[in-house]
C-alpha cells in the first residue's frame, strides 16, 4: 500500500481529511476520489473488513429459496438450506472458478457448476460422485471441494457480510445505527418485506459522494426544486423542509438525520391527496403503532423520517417511501448501485401501490429528484480532473457551532462522521 | 392474442389499418426528438397511464406490487413533462440530444379498454459527450375520442437485465 497517504504531521488518519475543530474547518482533498491507489486501499481496509449489507430475510421466505448477487465486488450466492438456515457462500466452483449458480432467484436443493458439473447441497457440502481412484480416498477432508462460506450475521431482518474472518460481531459494529433498524422494523406488526424487486443503475462518479449524498440536508432545495414545486400541487400547500431537525451519530461512522417533512408517508402520514378513505385506513395503522409501540415512538415511525448512512456503503432512508440502496465502486469514477423498497408485510394493495407511487415520485432512475443528484455527483466528478488546481472539499458546515448547540440536518456532521472512519480505516489504525 | 381481444359488444372499438398507428407512432416520435413535450402530453387522456417497469421485467408486470422506474398516471405525467421543461431539471439541462426509432409495429387487436398495438424501439440519448441507448418495445392502448386516437396507455418494456449501462431514465422513452 501507498504510504504517501501517511503525513507526518499527523499521528492518525491520512492526509486527506483535515479536522480542524479548533477553526471550525473540515476538509476532503479531491484525490480520496480519483486515486487507483486509494480505491486499492479502500478494497483491502474497508471493502474487506467492514460489514456489508447482503440481503433482506423476506428475499428468501422459504427453505431452499437463492438470490445471487454482487457484494463488495464479489460474486455471492445468499441462501437457505434444507432446514431453512441461511447462507452465504461465494459463487464460484471451487474447482476450476465458474459460478455455481447463474440465476437471480429460485429455489434449489442444491448448485451445479455447469462447467465440469461438480455439485453442491444447498448447505455448501461437496456433493459429486467420482468413479474410484480419480481423487485420493480422503479427498475433501479438509473442506477443499466444499463452496466457501462467507461469514454472515443479521440484526432484525438485514443480513450483512464481512470477508474478514476475524471481523468483530455485527451487533457492536451496527453500534446505536441498530435503533434506526430497530425503528424500520416496527413500521407493520408482521415486520417488513422487499416490495417488488430491485433497481439496479450506475453513477459515474466516486461511491463516497453517493453516501455524502445521500444524508445532504442541505441540497435538498437547490438541486430538488421541481420535486418541491410537484410536491406543493400534489399537496395543496407549500413544501417546506422542516425547521427542527435531529443529527444522530450513531457510532463507527454510521449517521442519521431526522426531521418531519411535508410529503406523506405510508406508514403513516395522511396528506389531503389521498382522498377521504386513505385518511380512514391511515388512521387505523397509525392507531395500531402507536398501540404497539407506544405513542414517542409511533411518532417516530409515523411522523418523522430519517436518511441514515450505515457505514461504508449502506444508505437507509426512510422518507416518503423506505428505500435501501447500496453501492460499490467498479473504478474510482464509476459506482453500481442496487436498490430496493420495504414495505408492511401484508399491507394492502393500494397502501402498496401508495408506497411504490411514493418512491417513484422521488427516489430511482426515473424519478423526480435522483437523476438531478446523480448529475450532480457526475458533475462534481468532472470538476475534480482540476484536483491540483482546487484540491479541498468543503465539509465545515455547522462544525463551529457553539458548545451545546446540536447540528442540524443541513448542517454536515453526518457526513464528517463518515469521513473520520473513513480516514481512521484508511490510516491504517 | 388479436383474435382473443375481438370481443363482441358496441363497447369494443374496431382497430384502424396498421399505417395510421404506424404513423401516429412515428409523429409521436418526433414529438419527442424535437422536445415539443407539451403537444406529446396532449396525446394522453386525464386517464392515461405511462410506465416504464424495471429492465428485463414481463408484459404483465403491475406498479402496484412491482418496483419500476416510472408508473405516472396523468397527474404525475405533466409534472414530469413541466419539470423536464424546466431549467431546474438538472438531469436533462442543457438539454439532452435525443433520436426515437420505432419498427416492427403490430396491432394485437381489442377489446373493451381499447386497441392494443406494441412496436420495438430504440432510443438514443447523448448528453455531456455519454451515448446512452435503450432498447426494447412499448405496449400501447389507443382508443379514438373525438375523432382523434388518444393513447390510454403506454408502457415501455427495456430489453436489458438493468441500467447499469445507461444509469437513469429521465427522458420519454
Amino acid at each position: 500500500m501507498p504510504d504517501s497517504l501517511v503525513t507526518e504531521s499527523k499521528t492518525r488518519g491520512t492526509s486527506m481529511v483535515v479536522d480542524d475543530r479548533e477553526n471550525g474547518l473540515f476538509r476532503v482533498n479531491r484525490k480520496a476520489f480519483l486515486d487507483d491507489e486509494v480505491l486499492a486501499m479502500e478494497r483491502d481496509r474497508i471493502f474487506s473488513r467492514c460489514w456489508l449489507f447482503l440481503g433482506h430475510a423476506s428475499e428468501l421466505p422459504n427453505p431452499n429459496d437463492f438470490v445471487t448477487r454482487n457484494v463488495g465486488g464479489k460474486e455471492i450466492i445468499f441462501n437457505r438450506d434444507r432446514k431453512g438456515e441461511f447462507h452465504a457462500f461465494l459463487n464460484t466452483c471451487p474447482h476450476r472458478g465458474a459460478m455455481v449458480e447463474r440465476q437471480e432467484a429460485g429455489n434449489s436443493l442444491g448448485f451445479r457448476c455447469f462447467y465440469h458439473g461438480w455439485a453442491f447441497n444447498n448447505n455448501g457440502s461437496y456433493a459429486t460422485r467420482h468413479q474410484p481412484g480419480t481423487y485420493p480416498e480422503n479427498f475433501n477432508h479438509d473442506g477443499c471441494a466444499n463452496l466457501v462460506p462467507v461469514k454472515l450475521e443479521q440484526y432484525r431482518d438485514f443480513y450483512f457480510i464481512n470477508y474478514d474472518n476475524g471481523a468483530n460481531s455485527l451487533d457492536s459494529y451496527l453500534a446505536d445505527a441498530k435503533l434506526v433498524l430497530d425503528i424500520i422494523d416496527q413500521h407493520g406488526p408482521n415486520g417488513m418485506e422487499v416490495a417488488g424487486g430491485a433497481q439496479k443503475y450506475s453513477i459515474r462518479s466516486n461511491w463516497k459522494l453517493l453516501m455524502e449524498n445521500s444524508y445532504d440536508g442541505y441540497h435538498a432545495m437547490d438541486t430538488h426544486e421541481t420535486y418541491f414545486k410537484y410536491l406543493a400541487d400534489a399537496i395543496g400547500g407549500p413544501a417546506e423542509l422542516p425547521k427542527v431537525t435531529n443529527v444522530m451519530n450513531l457510532k463507527n461512522g454510521h449517521a442519521a438525520i431526522e426531521g418531519d417533512a411535508p410529503w406523506g408517508r405510508p406508514v403513516a402520514k395522511w396528506i389531503p391527496a389521498w382522498g377521504e378513505k386513505a385518511k380512514t385506513e391511515v388512521d387505523e395503522i397509525k392507531r395500531e403503532v402507536i398501540g404497539r409501540v407506544g405513542v414517542e415512538q409511533a411518532n417516530r415511525i409515523c411522523q418523522l423520517g430519517r436518511n441514515t448512512g450505515i457505514f461504508p456503503n449502506l444508505v437507509i432512508n426512510d422518507i416518503m417511501a423506505i428505500t435501501v440502496r447500496t453501492f460499490y465502486p467498479v473504478e474510482p469514477g464509476l459506482m453500481n448501485v442496487t436498490a430496493w423498497a420495504l414495505g408492511v408485510k401484508g399491507e394492502s394493495r393500494d397502501f402498496r401501490k401508495r408506497r411504490l407511487d411514493n418512491f417513484l415520485e422521488f427516489l430511482g432512475p426515473g424519478g423526480f429528484a435522483t437523476p438531478d443528484d446523480v448529475e450532480a455527483l457526475e458533475s462534481a466528478y468532472r470538476g475534480y480532473a482540476a484536483h491540483q488546481l482546487a484540491p479541498w472539499n468543503d465539509i465545515s458546515r455547522g462544525l463551529s457551532r457553539g458548545a451545546g448547540e446540536p447540528f442540524r440536518a443541513d448542517d454536515e456532521e453526518q457526513m464528517r462522521c463518515f469521513w473520520r472512519e473513513w480516514d481512521r480505516r484508511m490510516g491504517g489504525e | 392474442m388479436a383474435d382473443q381481444k375481438q370481443v363482441a359488444g358496441a363497447k369494443v372499438e374496431q382497430p384502424l389499418p396498421r399505417a395510421v398507428y404506424e404513423d401516429f407512432l412515428f409523429e409521436e416520435a418526433a414529438m419527442l426528438d424535437e422536445w415539443r413535450l407539451e403537444e406529446w402530453l396532449a396525446l394522453f387522456t386525464e386517464e392515461s397511464v405511462y410506465e416504464v417497469p424495471r429492465a428485463g421485467a414481463p408484459d404483465t408486470a403491475d406498479s402496484a406490487q412491482d418496483l419500476f422506474y416510472i408508473a405516472d398516471n396523468y397527474f404525475r405525467l405533466g409534472h414530469r413533462v413541466k419539470r423536464l421543461l424546466d431549467k431546474a431539471a438538472h438531469a436533462e439541462w442543457p438539454r439532452s440530444v435525443q433520436s426515437h426509432l420505432i419498427s416492427n409495429v403490430r396491432v394485437r387487436g381489442s377489446d373493451e379498454k381499447g386497441v392494443h398495438v406494441t412496436c420495438r424501439f430504440i432510443t438514443h440519448r447523448a448528453k455531456n459527450d455519454v451515448i446512452d441507448i435503450y432498447a426494447g418495445h412499448h405496449n400501447y392502448i389507443f382508443r379514438t375520442i373525438g375523432g382523434k386516437l388518444r393513447i390510454l396507455s403506454k408502457r415501455s418494456f427495456l430489453a436489458s437485465n438493468s441500467l447499469r449501462d445507461q444509469g437513469k431514465v429521465t427522458i420519454i422513452l
